[in-house]
């Protein structure tokens, strides 16, 4: 048995003050081994990117375990944790700063871990998404879209992180910028044997890239599946299969069964 | 005059260049089709040219798009030749558009029954308890389950699929003949978005009327839309049926539907679209 990479035990979470504190996470498990691929599926606002935020400490006040390779997250110091996990959000817009040049950007978490030897992993860097040195002098405004989800990406690795957790990383872009990126993403895992925590709402791309999933609603996992059982579409939650179905193909009567269940 | 076998819109050689002092731009480069009583989906990347022809024949365009067409006929007229009081007439009664994202079409300090009422009393002028009624019956309508409630709450109250479902209540009480969604469900969750579909298709099928449906979701306009669009820079290179998209042929079409990952159907690598200028069926002036 190999030890699980990452591991979420019984993670809840409350947010919001007085009486507009919620339980936003409800007792979320589930566990990744190193190199495996695990999504995180649900409606909006069924808390997938909370998850993620519990995670990459962006939360603190959440209870239950969170283990990254063997080692309690609340244990660990934060650059410790840096260097194993990281994010990539799906907005390529928002999370680039506007008025510094790619090369700052991807030097930056360099230079606040210490870390030397600057320019060469860089210009590797930006060569293993498939860019190039010459993007080093842009600003973030002069690339696509698809372009800046590639930065996006480049930074996330910097720190030679061990998992990404990549939040709809694909869902502000046109579908063949979409495959583009997925295929990046699958080669980087290879070449660098990451473990990835995806969230999308998109069945068919957690199906392309992951090889089990969870599917959230109202702050609780719902059912854990594999790969087949998705592409099969034989999962046992009825919400679930509701969900399969309606990601397929439009359907008017499943249009009106949905309608009486909501 | 339209007689019964006349489409209800037909368009020909439209043209759409932006001109500006970056230089100009051509947006939409000749594009051609007849609608029927009939969804009809245009889908392509972002950049083709979708948005631009659904604006196009509301004439909502900027003064710097300049719009030529050898046809643009709903309903016998002739809508280019139309005086902007005229075509505000027509928007008003006789096309309608939805757009994306209800929220920067609501009024945020309107109750959205008011804001359905008030839609009601633009085109029948009169007694407000009465708009109230026909507000109440249009939100039922579009299948929202305690009108009275909701009519009472504000836009940021309510979920994307309810602000949806209130534009298409809105929009529905002059009763129009031709509906333009710009990626009307692109924002939804999949359970809502199926729900809003189903609207539509009702409308169509009940009312009879014509649906332009802008997306760039191909797997959805498969089984939702009779007949499909493949715009690529500012062309149409492919019109097929809904149901035998999967079966076209041009280079372009074919590259989309492989970039696109499918439930079911899983591929080690998913295909990169190449584009190509000699897909132009004119030569390229961009
Ligand atoms: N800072 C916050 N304060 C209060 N509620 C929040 C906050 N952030 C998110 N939420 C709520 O938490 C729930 C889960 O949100 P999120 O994790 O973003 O969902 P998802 O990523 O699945 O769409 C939503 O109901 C959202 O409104
Ligand atoms: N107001 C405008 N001025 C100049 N160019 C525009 C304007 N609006 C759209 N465009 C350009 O026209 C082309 C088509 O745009 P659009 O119709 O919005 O495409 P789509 O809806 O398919 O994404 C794009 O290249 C876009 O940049
Ligand atoms: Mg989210
Ligand atoms: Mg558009």
């Amino acid at each position: 048995m190999t030890a699980p990479m990452l591991e979420v035990e019984n993670l809840s979470l409350h947010l919001g003050e007085g009486t507009r504190r919620r339980l936003i996470l409800d007792g979320v498990s589930f566990s990744l081994k190193p190199g495996e691929s695990f999504g995180l599926a649900g409606e909006s606002g069924s808390g997938k990117s909370t998850v993620l935020r519990c995670i990459a400490g962006l939360y603190r006040h959440w209870t239950g375990t969170i283990r990254l390779d063997g080692e309690p997250l609340a244990a660990r110091p934060e650059k410790d944790r840096c260097r194993l996990v990281q994010m990539v959000f799906q907005d390529p817009y928002g999370s680039l700063h506007p008025r510094h040049k790619i090369d700052t950007i991807l030097a930056e978490p360099l230079r606040i871990h210490g870390m030397g030897d600057v320019d060469r992993r860089v210009d590797r860097i930006l060569t293993q998404v498939g860019l190039g040195p010459r993007f080093r002098y842009r600003y973030p405004h002069q690339l696509s879209g698809g372009q800046r989800q590639r930065v996006a990406i480049a930074r996330a690795l910097m720190l030679e992180p061990r998992i990404l957790l990549l939040d709809e990383p694909t869902s502000a872009l046109d579908v063949s910028i979409q495959a583009e990126i997925l295929n990046l993403l699958a080669d980087l895992r290879t070449e660098l044997d990451l473990t990835f925590l995806l969230v999308s709402h998109d069945l068919a791309v957690i199906e392309h890239m992951c090889h089990s999933l969870a599917i959230m609603r109202a702050g609780r996992i719902v059912e854990t599946l594999s790969r087949e059982t998705l592409a099969h579409g034989t999962p046992e939650a009825s919400y679930t299969a509701a969900l399969i179905k309606a990601s397929e193909r439009y359907d008017r009567e499943l249009a009106g069964v949905l309608a009486r269940e909501d | 005059m339209t007689t019964s076998t006349d489409p209800l819109l037909s368009v020909k050689n439209l043209r759409v260049r932006y001109v500006s002092s970056r230089g100009v731009m051509d947006a939409v480069r000749g594009v051609s089709f007849d609608l029927g009583r009939e969804k009809l989906a245009i889908v392509g990347e972002s950049g083709s040219g979708k948005s631009t022809v659904g604006r196009a024949l509301l004439k909502l365009l900027p003064g710097s798009a300049k719009v030529t067409a050898d046809t643009c006929r709903f309903e016998g007229t002739h809508l280019l030749d139309l005086s902007p009081k005229a075509m505000r007439k027509v928007r008003g009664h006789r096309i309608s558009m939805i757009l994306q994202d209800p929220k920067y079409s609501l009024n945020p300090l309107m109750t959205v029954g008011e804001q359905v009422a008030e839609a009601y009393r633009v085109h029948h002028p009169g007694a407000r308890a009465e708009a109230r009624e026909r507000a109440l019956a249009q939100l039922a309508a579009v299948k929202i389950r305690d009108p009275e409630h909701v009519y009472g709450l504000y836009p940021h109250e309510i979920s994307g699929g309810m602000g949806q479902r209130v534009m298409i209540a809105m929009m529905l009480i002059p009763d129009p003949a031709l509906i333009i969604a710009d990626e009307p469900t692109s924002a939804l969750d999949v359970t809502v978005r199926m729900q809003v579909l189903a609207i539509l298709d009702d409308l169509v099928k009940e009312r009879g009327l014509g649906l332009i449906f802008i997306s760039h979701d191909l797997n959805l306009v498969k089984s939702f839309c009779d007949r499909v669009l493949i715009m690529y820079a500012g062309q149409v290179v492919e019109e097929l049926k809904g149901s035998e998209l999967d079966e076209a042929k041009h280079p372009y079409s074919r590259g989309l539907l492989a970039s696109l990952p499918r439930l079911g159907e899983r591929r080690e690598r998913l295909s990169v679209l190449e584009r190509k200028p000699e897909w132009l069926i004119e030569g390229a002036s961009r």
